[in-house]
């Protein structure tokens, strides 16, 4: 086991230098530079001909690159223009929040979908069946930010159960039991309505899965054993078909980063999503290709969260 | 000189260990197989699961990699894929075990049958049509069957569309690997039938693997035995099956279920001798690793896998 | 001396295909006794799975009518509790695939076990890998502490095939299906799997139903025989009589289409036709017919019942007297296997 999780990890180190490149190259295809923003327009055009020369702009690009490469790996990401100020410290807060954010949504999509996925799939074409594919269609269906706009309507403006903004309520002492609280409080009504509409795709997976494992002739073996019903559910088809489920794993973390661009805007929530679309409308460049390459690293590790996890229970990957 | 010759051909293939898939050791799937099958015969491989049929047939076939041998087909040297030509490539053609899979499901029957063509010879649509449905009479299968799918044939049925694959470039030598292995006797024996019928009617060659006896006993003039990557006997099908050598021959043939129920009796029986005989001389017929010996000739045509004598 | 362990009577399974019930078992009543083996053979797609199943309580959706006496007892539409004490302990089946037939992500060990200790609830845990240990060794697996460790998929075919067998005789069955048990296995494996029934039978008083469609098969294990064409049973007896003294076309088509080493065939028998699909299929007169056309469609029976020829020995219509092939003249009576 530990064999196949080192050679894919091994496998990643790669996927990232590409990554990088790419990264990199597009944003030096933009326009503009990493001192457009950083400069005095009032300054001598010839002052800034020196500056660039000093700060290495004018060089080959894989120069430039290796230069660039080496201070992120060092934690070095640039500066902001706007918020003048390293790009690292801007992000470490909201990487933090969009974080916890991640993990309490997909906390929610698997309480939810677990549950509606087996219903749907162990009974399916009944009544129950129909409501839960109801759902999911309209999940399919709906948008995130409308979505998102109307629960903030509701909850939060409407009933006022919510927070409508931030990411904690100010004035908190961080690493109090409150503050942890009121954290989670904020959390919760973005991290729900994203949930909602995302885990319909985990839903439909899980009911088909359970579907087809239902029909597998190793089911009927299990009958013939004279096993109970629940137990051949719980025993057999239901640990077949949540296998394919942590191979969707790293899907759902790249569909979350696109939802949270959305919802975080929506919520004011100040995480890395947030960031995102605020860089890109300001032309924040340096932040949003930071932001832009974690997020890709955020993919490939979900990718490989997704092989560990099926290694680890698949025995026909394992044994390789 | 056989029409198809194999000279002591061996197929490895690599066991892959450690982080980084080092080769650690290797399966010996064939290690020294020499057979040679006369124009227009039919040459009958035998052996247990894993003995290394399927792998001979398609080392042959030039799809797999020949750790060492020579193949020579018609007196050219066949042995290395790149040197030889397509022209002769295409002479040797393969059927597969199991009609319901080997098909592509999602293909029309005239894709699956023109898929040689297509790769071999250049025709316009209209020439290829007609060379499938050609095909499709001379199987027995009606024309309009071109633009059907798989399942909707008969595993009898579907056999034959995958022989009309293998005959579509008019080859002269054709594979079998289990033909009927997966179909029922009476399905078995139409397509067993058809096979001779257009053995004469092409003079094909056959190598005929399977692990029915009785099958093979039907379809062949030659036989080989093989386990573990090796022979343990080769001769006529007479040969072998009057007068098996091997113990291991002998077992496979006592192993042959007899249609007629008043036999049983003796039949099993003489299957205890011979597996009594197994147990005990075991040790004269393979080496310490369980492997068989050398072949020896104990007739012109006979050859067994016998020890040195010392 | 023949004990009855089952009786099916009348049994009648169909599949709903676009809002009609098909029967692909249709009118069957056999029995099978102690101690005995009643082999079924048939082309693929006559009913012997779908016989077996309905035996098993296996199908679905299904529609069942009859009786499945097993002692004395219906099993036909009883509670699946019920049923489920009965199954893999007094009754036990071994499938057509072996490769489908486990489950992948289970150790062979915990798939044997399971049905050890769901009818034996106070085992312990190493009483119960000592038991599944001894049922590997007794199927023949060579290693089987290893074994008990491994997934399917590290396994052959013909290792496979016997893992379903241990679990199909872990607790002794009285009465055992066996669904093409050797169909994927090559000729020592299978004589050995056959050996194997053999003493289930003489050891354990087991009744045995053997579904396959290898006549030597058959000729080496079967006490009787019952042919299976279309759902129907057309021809049963012992097995001696029933290679010997074959009455039914399809029976002796059937043995006229295997090749046979002590006949100079140089062409085998074909059926001509296939096993018609369950919608296609004639529910009326004679269901064989359309497949021997040469014979006067006014020899064949309207609608054709078993008739008891001889002791034990049923055949389906009394026409077969009429019936020859069409490649041996009149001169040449004799059939099947001499
Ligand atoms: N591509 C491969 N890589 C590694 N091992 C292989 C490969 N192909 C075959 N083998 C091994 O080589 C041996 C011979 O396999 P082969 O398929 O030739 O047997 P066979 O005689 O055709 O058996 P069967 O009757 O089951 O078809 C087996 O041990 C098999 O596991
Ligand atoms: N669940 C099902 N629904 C509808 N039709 C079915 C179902 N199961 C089987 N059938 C049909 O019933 C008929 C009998 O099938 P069955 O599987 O019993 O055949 P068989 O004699 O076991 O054949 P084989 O030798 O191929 O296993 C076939 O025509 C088949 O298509
Ligand atoms: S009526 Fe004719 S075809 Fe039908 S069972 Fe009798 S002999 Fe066979
Ligand atoms: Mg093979
Ligand atoms: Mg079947």
């Amino acid at each position: 086991m530990w064999k196949f999780t080192v050679r894919r990890i091994l496998i990643m180190i790669p996927q990232i230098f590409l990554l990088s490149i790419l990264i990199f190259l597009m944003a030096q295809a933009m326009p503009g530079d990493a001192l457009s923003g950083l400069i005095d327009p009032n300054l001598d055009p010839k002052e800034i001909a020196k500056m660039r020369e000093k700060l290495g702009l004018n060089d080959e690009w894989y120069a430039q690159y290796i230069d660039w490469i080496k201070g992120a790996i060092q934690g070095d990401l640039g500066e902001s223009f706007r918020f003048k100020m390293p790009v690292s410290e801007l992000i470490e807060q909201r990487l933090i929040n969009t974080f916890w954010l991640s993990v309490v949504t997909l906390i929610i999509t698997y309480l939810i979908a677990i549950p509606l996925g087996i219903t749907s799939g162990r009974f399916n074409d009944t009544w129950a069946d129909r409501i839960i594919t109801g759902y999911t269609y309209i999940g399919f269906a709906t948008p995130v930010f409308i979505f998102a706009l109307v629960m903030l309507w509701i909850f939060g403006f409407h009933y006022g159960w919510f927070p409508t903004t931030g990411s904690v309520k100010p004035g908190l002492e961080p690493g109090t039991f409150d503050y942890i609280v009121s954290k989670i409080y904020h959390m919760l009504l973005p991290a729900i309505s994203l949930a909602l509409i995302t885990t319909v795709n985990t839903v439909q997976y899980l009911r088909s899965e359970i579907i087809d494992t239902k029909q597998r002739d190793f089911i009927i073996t299990a009958r013939a054993k004279g096993a109970p019903e629940s137990r051949v559910y719980n025993r057999h088809i239901l640990r077949n078909s949540l296998l394919p489920i942590a191979a969707f794993f790293g899907f759902e973390i790249t569909g979350l980063i696109g939802g949270t661009i959305f919802v975080e805007q929506i919520f004011g929530y100040p995480g890395m999503g947030q960031l995102f679309y605020e860089s890109i409308l300001l032309r924040d460049y340096s932040v949003v290709t930071s932001v832009v390459l974690l997020f890709g690293i955020a993919s490939i590790l979900g990718a490989l969260i997704s092989d560990v996890i099926l290694s680890l229970v698949d025995p026909r990957i394992r044994i390789k | 000189m056989g029409f198809l010759e194999v000279e002591d051909l061996k197929v490895h293939f690599p066991i892959k260990g450690g982080i980084f898939g080092r080769t650690v050791d290797y399966v010996k799937a064939v290690d020294g197989v020499s057979l040679s099958i006369e124009k227009g015969k039919t040459y009958g491989l035998v052996g247990e699961s894993g003995s290394g049929k399927t792998t001979t047939g398609r080392a042959i076939m030039g799809l797999n990699n020949i750790t060492a041998g020579k193949i020579t087909f018609d007196g050219y040297d066949i042995t290395d894929l790149k040197q030889a030509e397509l022209d002769v490539r295409k002479q040797i053609q393969m059927i597969f075990q199991d009609p319901y899979s080997s098909l592509n499901p999602k293909k029309r029957v005239l894709d699956i049958i023109a898929e040689p063509l297509r790769n071999y010879e250049k025709l316009s649509k209209i020439e290829e049509k007609k060379r499938v449905q050609e095909l499709l009479e001379l199987v027995g299968l009606s024309p309009e069957s071109i633009v059907k799918y798989p399942h909707e044939f008969s595993g009898g049925q579907r056999q034959r569309i995958g022989v009309a694959r293998a005959i579509a470039l008019k080859p002269k030598v054709i594979i079998a690997d289990e033909p009927v292995s997966a179909l029922d006797v009476s399905v078995q024996a139409q397509v067993l039938n058809f096979m001779r019928d257009i053995q004469e009617e092409l003079d094909l060659t056959y190598l005929f693997i399977g692990h029915d006896l009785g099958v093979i006993r039907h379809m062949c003039d030659h036989i080989g035995i093989m386990y573990k990557g090796r022979y343990v006997e080769q001769g006529t099908t007479e040969e072998i099956f009057n007068s098996p050598q091997h113990i291991y021959t002998k077992r496979l043939v006592a192993a042959i279920p007899d249609i007629d129920p008043s036999q049983r009796k003796k039949q099993i029986q003489f299957r205890q001798e011979v597996q009594t005989e197994y147990e005990q001389s075991y040790n004269e017929y393979f080496d310490s690793d369980g492997l068989a010996f050398k072949l020896k000739p104990v007739s012109k045509t006979h050859l067994v896998a016998l020890p040195e004598v010392e | 001396m023949a004990e009855g362990l089952l009786e099916i009577k009348n049994l009648k399974t169909s599949f709903r295909i676009k809002d009609n019930y098909y029967a692909a078992v249709d009118d069957v009543s056999i029995t099978v006794n102690k101690n005995e083996v009643l082999a079924i053979v048939g082309e693929s797609g006559c009913g012997k799975s779908a016989l077996a199943f309905s035996i098993m309580g296996l199908h679905n959706r299904a529609k069942i009518e009859g009786n499945i006496l097993y002692k004395g007892h219906d099993i036909a539409n009883i509670s699946p509790a019920k049923l489920n004490k009965l199954r893999g302990n007094d009754m036990a089946m071994i499938f057509q695939d072996p490769l489908t037939a486990l489950n992948p992500l289970m150790e062979i060990g915990d798939q044997i076990g399971e049905i050890v200790s769901l009818h034996n609830k106070n085992l312990s845990k190493s009483e119960r890998k000592a038991k599944v240990i001894k049922l590997l060794n007794k199927v023949g697996i060579p290693h089987p502490e290893r074994t008990y460790k491994q997934f399917p998929h590290e396994l052959s075919g013909g290792m496979r095939q016997r893992v379903v067998i241990a679990i199909a005789i872990a607790n002794e069955p009285e009465l055992l299906i066996a669904d093409e048990p050797t169909t994927a296995l090559d000729a020592t494996i299978q004589s050995q799997i056959l050996d194997l029934l053999n003493e289930l039978k003489e050891d354990m008083n087991a009744g045995i139903i053997l579904i396959t469609h290898d006549l030597g098969v058959v000729a080496e294990t079967a006490d009787r025989v019952a042919v299976m064409y279309a759902g129907q049973i057309v021809e049963i007896a012992d097995v001696h009589t029933l290679f010997g003294d074959p009455q039914h076309p399809y029976t002796r088509s059937l043995l006229n289409s295997v090749p046979n080493a002590a006949k100079d065939q140089t062409k085998l028998h074909v059926i001509q036709g296939i096993v018609p699909s369950l919608q296609k299929l004639p529910r009326e007169g004679c269901r064989f017919g359309p497949r021997i056309p040469w014979i006067d469609s006014s020899a064949h029976e309207d609608n054709p019942v078993l008739h008891e020829i001889s002791p034990g020995h049923f055949v389906r219509c009394t026409c077969y007297s009429q019936f020859s092939f069409p490649e041996e003249s009149k001169e040449d009576q004799s059939h099947g296997v001499s």
